[in-house]
Parts: structure tokens; sequence; C-alpha cells
């Protein structure tokens, strides 16, 4: 059932993560953000699938994924789970920082909620420093509105170095530009230039030093300056998915009943 | 200078207050951090639930349930 050859980096995502792709014509994209932001609605919109959304912790532990077209192209969505941060400090945190990582989405797209931004902007900070195909989707408009906030999306994408969008997910508005966006940023037709962080002397120089011996490893294939970060902050976590989804050693993913579901269970 | 900080475990019901100091170290600290508890932060205290622990409360727009050892953990002073 492989119609896509095993040596392109997609052969991966059939591997690790039972995503299987027709052609090279089919883009993945990750759909990212806080809990209770309406992730998993955004997904219902484009996706026509009518899966649950439900309002408890850990609903989308095992990922849930769905197809939408777009100017003719196929997308697969990946509906991950809701958290605060892609720091692993949780199931449901590894599980999207794996996906983002080692599943190499065509692109990530992070949903915000408009009424609580500040609190939002800490995970679209983590992804942008991770990979740089990010579209911000800002969900909830009617409600911020109701509440008197407005959202000036041109500043937040000029200060972000990233495409943002507008939507109203529940009622279908904004999606189609959301589609456009994510196309855009998928197919490489729109680049980004998300704005890194930098931190004080003492740390670049440490990331410099040891992104250089993880260079070897990671071949390009994930982004060594975060790695570092992440070594540097004692998460171990992290190597242990570099040692299953880059170096193939251990699957932890167990199959059941089709659906992948991570480890625990 | 404020020496009324005190752990925001023990701050009754519905009083509004600001985070001074963040004690826990390591993960438990991480975790504090990406919800978005650092020094400057306001808290409202929303509700206990009915055994007193854990309690909820209103960080940067999100309702957020911590437990006693982690509300024990964040130094606070009340503001207004």
């Amino acid at each position: 059932m492989n119609s896509i050859c095993k040596s392109c980096p997609k052969a991966d995502l059939d591997q690790n993560f039972n995503i299987k792709l027709k052609d090279h014509n089919e883009f993945v994209i990750a759909l990212a953000g806080n809990p209770n932001v309406g992730k998993s609605t955004v997904f219902n919109a484009l996706t026509g699938l009518n899966q649950h959304t439900g309002n408890w912790p850990g609903k989308t532990v095992s990922n849930a994924r769905g197809i939408y077209k777009h100017k003719g192209k196929r997308f697969v969505l990946v509906d991950l789970p809701g958290t605060y941060s892609l720091l692993a400090n949780s199931v449901e945190e590894q599980v999207a920082r794996d996906f983002i990582c080692f599943g190499k989405p065509d692109a990530t797209v992070v949903v915000a909620d408009a009424t609580c931004l500040e609190r939002n902007l800490n995970i679209v900070l983590q992804i942008i420093e991770l990979t740089n195909k990010v579209v911000l989707c800002i969900n909830l408009m009617d409600e911020a509105k109701r509440k008197g906030i407005s959202v000036n999306i041109k500043k937040l994408e000029k200060k972000l170095g990233i495409p943002v969008v507008a939507t109203i997910a529940r009622k279908g508005e904004g999606l189609d530009k959301l589609m456009d966006k994510t196309y855009n940023v998928a197919l490489g037709l729109e680049t980004t230039s998300p704005k890194q962080i930098q931190y004080p002397k003492i740390i670049e120089d440490k990331i410099e030093k040891i992104s250089k011996q993880l260079q070897d490893t990671l071949e390009n294939k994930l982004n060594s300056r975060w790695v570092s970060l992440r070594l540097m902050e004692g998460d171990t976590t992290i190597l242990e998915s570099i040692y299953t989804f880059m170096l193939n050693k251990e699957n932890t993913y167990v199959e059941e009943e089709g659906a992948y579901i991570y480890g625990y269970q | 200078m404020n020496r009324d900080y005190m752990p925001l475990f023990k701050v009754a019901v519905g009083t509004k207050v600001q985070v001074s100091e963040l004690l826990s170290a390591g993960l438990p600290r991480r975790r504090m951090l990406d919800l978005g508890i650092i020094p400057g932060t306001a808290i409202d205290v929303i509700r206990k639930s009915p055994l007193g622990d854990p309690v909820a409360y209103n960080i940067r727009g999100a309702s957020i349930a911590l437990r006693k050892e982690e509300a024990e953990q964040i130094l606070v002073n009340k503001i207004s």
C-alpha cells in the first residue's frame, strides 16, 4: 500500500504517525494551539468532518486527521492536542511536539484565542522558534468583539514575521483566507521570516557550541538551535524522541483498532 | 519593600493578587511559567473546590485550577 517512495522524508510520516499520502501532491498540515481556542472547530470546518468537540483535557491525545482540498491540492490536516507549551511537561505536549518536530508537516497552523492573545502567544513563539512554516489563526474574533477587544492583524504579522488570519470558525468566516495562506506557506509560495528570540550572550554562546556538535546527528532535519535550548533546560524527552523518530529505535506508538494512540492507554 | 508576601493558596476567594515570586524549580517551574505565571502577573481567585483543593484561578484570561502544592509555591501580594 506504499505508493510513495521510501527515501523521501514523507515516508517517515507513514512509519511513525500512520499518515498515508497518495502522492507528492499531498500536503500535511498540523493544527496546534492552546486548549479551548477552537482548534477542533477549525478542523471540522475545514475538513467537513464531525470530530468530537468537547471541553475536557486530553480529548485529542490520539491525534485526529482529516482531508480538505484547496486549489486542486489535497491537504491532510492533523488536529494536535491543545497545549500551553511545547516543552513536553505532559503526554499531550509531547505528542504535539513530536508531531511538529518529526512529522515534518508542510505547514503548522497555530490557532489562538482573540480574547486572551497574551496567553496564546507563548506557544506561537515556541513554534516559530522550531519551524518557520507557520500560519497564525486568530479565532473567536466575534467573542473578542463582544468583549470590546480589537486585534491589529497587520501589526501582529509584522511583529511575528508570519502570516496572520482572523477567523470565526464557528460561522466559517476567514477560513478561505486561512486556506489560502496555508496553501502559500505549505507550497513555499510565501516565505515567512519568523522573528527569533535572542537570548543573553552567555546562552547564545552555549547554543552555538552545542548546536555545532548536534549538526552531524540532526542533519538539518531538526532545528539544532532549538534542540540545543531544550538540552540546556535538561529536557531528556527530546533525546528519547530523537532516538525513536530519527534513528528509528523502538517505536513507542502502538496500534489500536486502526488508530495510533500514544504509548500509554 | 513590600513584606506582605503570602502563598497563593492562602488567598481568599474573590481577591485579586499579583505574583511576586515563584519558588518552584525544574519542570514544575517550567509548567507555571508556561501557564503565564511570572512575577507581576495578576491572578483572581475564582472559587474553591468542595474539598478546598484544588482552587480555580483566573490567570491571563483562562480559568486554571491549581493544586495546593502548586499554589503554595507561588508567592503573591494583594493589589487594590
